[in-house]
């Protein structure tokens, strides 16, 4: 029965955990191969360790020994027939119910119990001792009657071959190298004081030219867990961040706040970050870069002050009201007590300059470009010019001796006998013109920009500009009346021209160059290039050798005509464009009126003494004007001997600064 | 003419620099070992002036060096190391492959090694300069510290982090150098002063990282490689400095356990779990080589520095006594940590300063006494409420240690009770220059510092000031009612107008420097107008953010009365 028990264990196969105990599940699948004690008869099924479900259709489920079916139970058990069993029968707990006869077996004490050992792992048989004392049969101690009789292999006492064949490989390997005795194991420390011995030897030039990597940059508030409540981004500018490149972002991170320190997350780019740390580190180029830290305010030039160059006009003290169009064009008397004002709403006033008031106002034909009052101071003549037109009126103000003198020298012309075909004709107004001041009309055959007198008073040079033509600056002679081309050709369109202060020079500028003729040599002595795109207007410094040029492009270039033929200095101190530029006749001052309404006033000196570079000072911007149309100033011009300035602009004012 | 013609790219910067392919050919190294060989050689591109004419007339992009740096590589023994090991990567393949397990088991016992000691000596031949460039070697082995011991690098490196930057806290706290603390978004960041070197690194809160798929952990592992060797000379040189025994031990009361530690460390097991944990535990002094006077502190003579005047030397003196204070701010202080607040940073920021620090006995090993000990004078706590207090402690939250070692001072505790709102943690490293923007925190808290008593509570103020509109707006109104009552037309003497001299002189020399200005030279303006334009920036950026601080208080105190009416 021992025996059987045995081979019984070993086709026993536990499915799962068996319960006994609670013998619900109980799913033991046991094939019995041999005929069990407790088998009433022998009904063993001969099919073999096959899955049973393939009798699942038949009403058999195996052969036994004689070969007849074995037929299976005729009611099979349903759920309730099974509880009532578990419910009922005392035995349940240890029913099994073989798969291979169809059958329930009861298993017996001695069953139960084999089982019991065989899930502790322990062996089936009760009384086997696993612990028995073990009998050394071959030990070295040799005994009277052997075990074994037979004589010892010859092999058991001369060198193995084998080995020897296997140890001279290896000898020969470790010869030739092929194998290398295991290393020794390191005894040394890993860390020793490395900078024991410093010697300054072993600072290589290396080390002089190694640029170190910059430390990481500190961070700010923004950083904190806790920040101040305005580092925190708004709804908006948490958008704009959102939205931007990760590279143009000023913070790599959004600043966040928690309430306590337990809170705060983990940073989920702190890898990244420290691992880009890395790449910069190895990848970058490193470079150094020479930081300029220059104060501000040691770029500014050191110029002289502004109060010690006094004076100059610092303060708007009169305006001149009653033009109701923009003045284009104003000009004082030689003796600086009367002033000419040319506006758009075509007429001319006179005012006396000290108390603004108008003393005259005449009415033309149509809006007046240029006024220029007659630098002689024996002749009370003034050139006003509109459309083609240019009148030369007397205005009768001041000494009334040199009014009538200058009539006189206007009515003693006389015909000269051969009378020349004019470009320009020269009338006589009468009536009421003549009783309005009206001496002399000049009729062109283009419209005239702008009128300027030579420093005697005699000439009078006008301007119509066209580009190209022949026909642009033309020069009259009052006294003679009489008209001449000077240029049989100009080249571009003249902007304006001015008659030198001291010499027979004869200035016209075109839209980019300024050039200089000797009337007498009648040649070109210099071409001056203002490096701007549009000359607007231009002055001569009394001294002669200095001229200024306005331009549209917001420059003023101050040309030493001596040094070179490109501008001594350009000043970019207007925001707009310059109309109007004028030198002062005895201080060392000038003006600029540009667009942007501003009148600024430098100081100019120029030395006698030609190695010494002119001083250009700004010592004054003066506001007053307002801008209409886009227009600012348009004229300026200096009082003759105070340090005034009267500025005209497209608001119909004149105004007077002191 | 006449004469050998001179051929392009034969001569000038074009022999100067070499490519990196070209580098990478001529050092017979693949890309990824010529990579590691940069990283620790501290080999760097440069980037040529005329890129063109080294480029050779292409202008492709590349990478260059300076072939006077590659040819500094080929002298390295550790081009040999890399070539022998990629040997025995393949024959180990083989092996493997061919199942030849004995083969294999020998090649591993023979596995190549290399050692970086001499690397790191020709990098740094003088302390001071491993000194400098300890930032981010400390950053990356505190990183590394809190890696997983499972993928993406090797358990020994880590271990050897952790070990290291311990060793580093408890250098730090035994020379009582600690600086300036700031709880960031992404961090812990921790400033010292070491032997003058201002040295800072950023330490990781403790949780587990989400490992980025975009990092190259090989890079970053020679990176680690590099840095676990100079930091572990450097702490051996810094223990050393201070008498200290390395690898450092803990002080016990017990002899045994001495020996214990001993035998420990003398069979090699200094990495055993106990000790390191005892020593990250940083709440125990280490052992000194000579065990004798603690506190040696010699009045140290002064001398006036070349060059420098008594004030100097005065204003030098005090800030050394600045320091020597704020070394002892936490001193006869004691500290219970809540198991809910970050221990490490905690006692290490604590004991920097000379504070008594203790925890739970079942959060960490170390602790020194118990929640229940009388002498407890402050108790760090982290959470809304508590609910068995002491009365003899304070109960603060833990960012008033970091505001205390950032002040330089013992601030005052009743803004950092349990449950209050927390003012703002600013950053010490920010120095604010003249025109930015400082927030009223800061503000508050020099007057602090210079002994000025914090303004009385602002709501009263406010307050007071309302009643005192109210009454200024009932007198404007009488006085309107009496001027209507008396509307009869009056002559008033004139008045004469106050010319303001200083005004007037200011707008003069305003004037002077607008028109300075406006004869400035080409370039000299272009300059005055950039950096002009930066200062306006900063300006406009201050002003932007005192807008934003000023509307956000204004709500908050529009809030506050709300509360307060109902």
């Amino acid at each position: 029965c021992c025996g059987l028990l045995a081979a019984l264990s070993l086709h026993i196969t536990f499915s799962l955990s068996l319960s006994l105990s609670l013998s619900l599940s109980l799913s033991l699948s046991l094939s019995l191969s041999l005929s069990l004690a407790f088998c009433s008869q022998d009904i063993r099924n001969t099919v073999g360790n096959i899955p049973m479900e393939w009798y699942k259709d038949y009403p058999h489920i195996g052969y036994d020994l004689d070969g007849k079916k074995i037929f299976k139970p005729i009611r099979n058990k349903d759920e309730l027939d099974e509880f009532l069993d578990k419910m009922e029968n005392p035995d349940y707990w240890r029913t099994i119910h073989d798969k291979m006869t169809g059958t329930d077996v009861c298993l017996s004490d001695e069953q139960v119990d084999l089982v019991h050992r065989l899930q502790q792992g322990k062996f089936g048989d009760v009384n086997f001792n696993e612990y028995e004392p073990a009998i050394d049969f071959f030990s070295n101690e040799v005994m009277i009657h052997p075990v074994t009789n037979r004589p010892a292999d010859k092999r058991s006492f001369i060198p193995s071959l084998i080995e020897k064949e296997k140890v001279g490989k290896l000898v020969h390997a470790i010869k030739m190298g092929w194998i290398k005795p295991r290393r020794p194991k390191e005894t040394a420390p890993q860390y020793y004081d490395l900078w024991a011995k410093e010697d300054p030897n072993a600072i290589l030039g290396r080390h002089k030219m190694h640029i170190p990597a910059p430390k990481m940059r500190l961070p700010g508030h923004e950083e904190s867990y806790n920040p101040p409540p305005e580092y925190l981004l708004t709804d908006e500018e948490r958008q704009v961040w959102e939205q931007q490149d990760p590279d143009e972002r000023k913070l790599s991170f959004l600043p966040q706040k928690y309430l306590s320190l337990r809170a705060v997350p983990a940073f989920s780019r702190f890898i990244q970050e420290r691992f880009e740390r890395c790449l910069d580190l190895y990848l970058c180029p490193r470079q150094r870069k020479m930081r300029v830290n220059v104060n501000p305010e040691d770029l500014i030039p050191k110029l002289p002050r502004p109060r010690d160059l006094q004076p100059f006009p610092t303060l708007q003290s009169l305006v001149y009201h009653g033009h109701s169009s923009l003045i284009r064009s104003i000009s004082i008397s030689p003796s600086g007590q009367w002033l000419v004002s040319g506006s758009d709403d075509c007429t001319v006033r006179f005012w006396e300059v000290c108390t603004t008031r108008c003393l005259k106002t005449m009415e033309v034909g149509g809006p007046v470009k240029s006024v220029a009052w007659n630098p002689a101071p024996s002749i009370s003549l003034v050139a006003v010019s509109y459309g083609e037109n240019v009148i030369l009126v007397n205005p009768g103000l001041g000494d009334r001796l040199i009014c009538s003198a200058t009539d006189q020298l206007i009515s003693s012309y006389e015909e000269p006998e051969e009378v020349k075909d004019q470009q320009v004709q020269w009338a006589v107004p009468e009536g009421k013109a003549q009783e309005q001041g009206q001496r002399l009309i000049l009729t062109h055959p283009k419209a005239v920009k702008q009128v300027s007198w030579h420093g005697r008073g005699d000439y009078l040079a006008c301007v119509m500009p066209d580009d190209g033509s022949s026909l642009q600056v033309v020069i009259h002679q009052v006294s003679r009346r009489r008209t001449q081309n000077p240029f049989h050709r100009n080249k571009g369109a003249v902007q304006c021209v001015s008659f030198h202060p001291s010499r027979p020079y004869f200035l016209v500028a075109t839209q980019r160059y300024v050039r200089v003729y000797n009337l007498i040599k009648q040649e070109l002595t210099k071409k001056l290039m203002a490096n701007c795109k549009w000359i607007s207007s231009m002055a001569v410094h009394p001294g002669g050798d200095n001229v200024i040029c306005g331009s549209y492009d917001c420059r003023l270039a101050w040309f030493d005509l001596d040094l070179s033929t490109k501008p001594y200095k350009v000043l970019r101190h207007h925001k707009k464009a310059l109309r109007g530029v004028a030198y002062h006749k005895h201080y060392p001052l000038f003006a600029s009126g540009s667009d942007d309404g501003t009148v600024i006033v430098c100081h100019g000196m120029v030395y006698n003494d030609l190695l010494q570079n002119p001083l250009i000072v700004p010592v004054k911007v003066l506001k007053g004007h307002i801008i209409t149309h886009d227009l600012g100033v348009l004229d300026v011009a200096f009082h003759p001997t105070q340090p005034w300035v009267f500025s005209s602009g497209a608001d119909g004012t004149v105004r007077l600064f002191t | 003419m006449g004469g050998l013609q001179k051929k392009k790219y034969e001569s000038g910067s074009a022999t100067n620099y070499i490519s990196r392919n070209k580098a990478r050919k001529k050092l017979s190294l693949s890309l990824a070992d010529f990579r590691r060989l940069c990283i620790l050689k501290g080999i760097y591109p440069h980037e040529p002036k005329h890129k063109k004419k080294v480029n050779k007339g292409s202008t492709a992009q590349r990478t260059f060096y300076l072939l006077k740096d590659i040819r500094f590589l080929m002298h390295e023994p550790i081009v040999g190391k890399f070539r022998e090991y990629k040997i025995f990567v393949r024959k180990l393949r083989k092996a493997y492959g061919k199942a030849e397990w004995g083969t294999a088991e020998k090649l591993r016992g023979n596995k190549p090694g290399y050692k970086l000691d001499h690397i790191i000596k020709e990098r740094y031949p003088t302390f001071i300069d491993a000194l400098r460039d300890v930032d981010d070697a400390l950053s990356m082995c505190f990183l590394f510290s809190t890696f997983p011991r499972t993928g993406k690098c090797h358990v020994q490196t880590i271990e050897l982090c952790r070990r290291l930057s311990v060793e580093w806290m408890n250098y730090i706290i035994t020379l009582r150098s600690l600086r300036k603390v700031f709880l960031s978004i992404k961090g812990i960041y921790y400033q010292a002063e070491v032997l003058g070197q201002i040295i800072t690194w950023l330490v990781p809160y403790q949780f587990a990282h989400d490992h980025p798929t975009d990092v190259d952990y090989r890079v970053m592992a020679t990176f680690t490689e590099l840095y676990t060797t100079l930091l572990g000379f450097i702490n051996f040189r810094l223990y050393q400095t201070l008498n200290l025994v390395y690898p450092p031990k803990v002080t016990h009361s017990q002899p045994a356990v001495m020996l214990h530690f001993d035998l420990l460390s003398e069979f090699g097991f200094y990495c055993s779990l106990l000790s390191l944990s005892k020593l990250s535990a940083l709440s125990a002094s280490l052992v000194r080589v000579v065990s004798t006077a603690e506190a040696e502190e010699a009045e140290l003579d002064h001398f006036p520095a070349e060059g420098e005047d008594g004030e100097k030397l005065a204003e030098r003196l005090k800030a050394r006594q600045d320091q020597d204070r704020q070394e002892k701010l936490f001193e006869g202080l004691k500290f219970f940590l809540n198991r809910e607040v970050p221990r490490e940073s905690l006692a290490f920021v604590l004991r920097c300063f000379g504070a008594q620090v203790s925890w739970d006995k079942s959060l960490c090993i170390g602790s020194t006494y118990d929640v229940t000990d009388e002498t407890i004078t402050h108790h760090v706590v982290d959470r809304p409420s508590l609910e068995k207090q002491y009365i003899n402690r304070y109960y603060v939250q833990p960012q008033w240690v970091y505001d205390c070692v950032n002040a330089r001072m013992l601030l005052p505790v009743e803004d950092y009770f349990v449950g209050v709102t927390l003012p703002p943690h600013l950053s010490p490293f920010v120095e604010e220059k003249e025109g930015d923007y400082v927030p009223p925190e800061k503000l508050k808290l020099l007057a602090l510092q210079k002994g000025e008593r914090p303004e009385e509570e602002e709501d009263n103020d406010d307050s007071e000031e309302e009643e005192d509109e109210d009454q200024s707006d009932d007198e404007d109104e009488l006085k309107g009612m009496e001027e209507k009552q008396a509307s009869s037309v009056k002559v008033t003497p004139g008045e004469a107008k106050p010319v303001n001299r200083q005004r007037a002189e200011q707008e003069a020399k305003a004037e002077e420097k607008r028109l300075a200005v406006m004869m400035m030279k080409k370039r000299d303006k272009y300059l005055y107008d950039k950096i002009m334009f930066g200062k306006k920036r900063s300006v406009r950026e201050a002003n932007k953010m005192s807008a934003k601080r000023k509307a956000l208080d204004e709500a908050s105190k529009a809030n506050k009365k709300k509360k307060l009416k109902k």
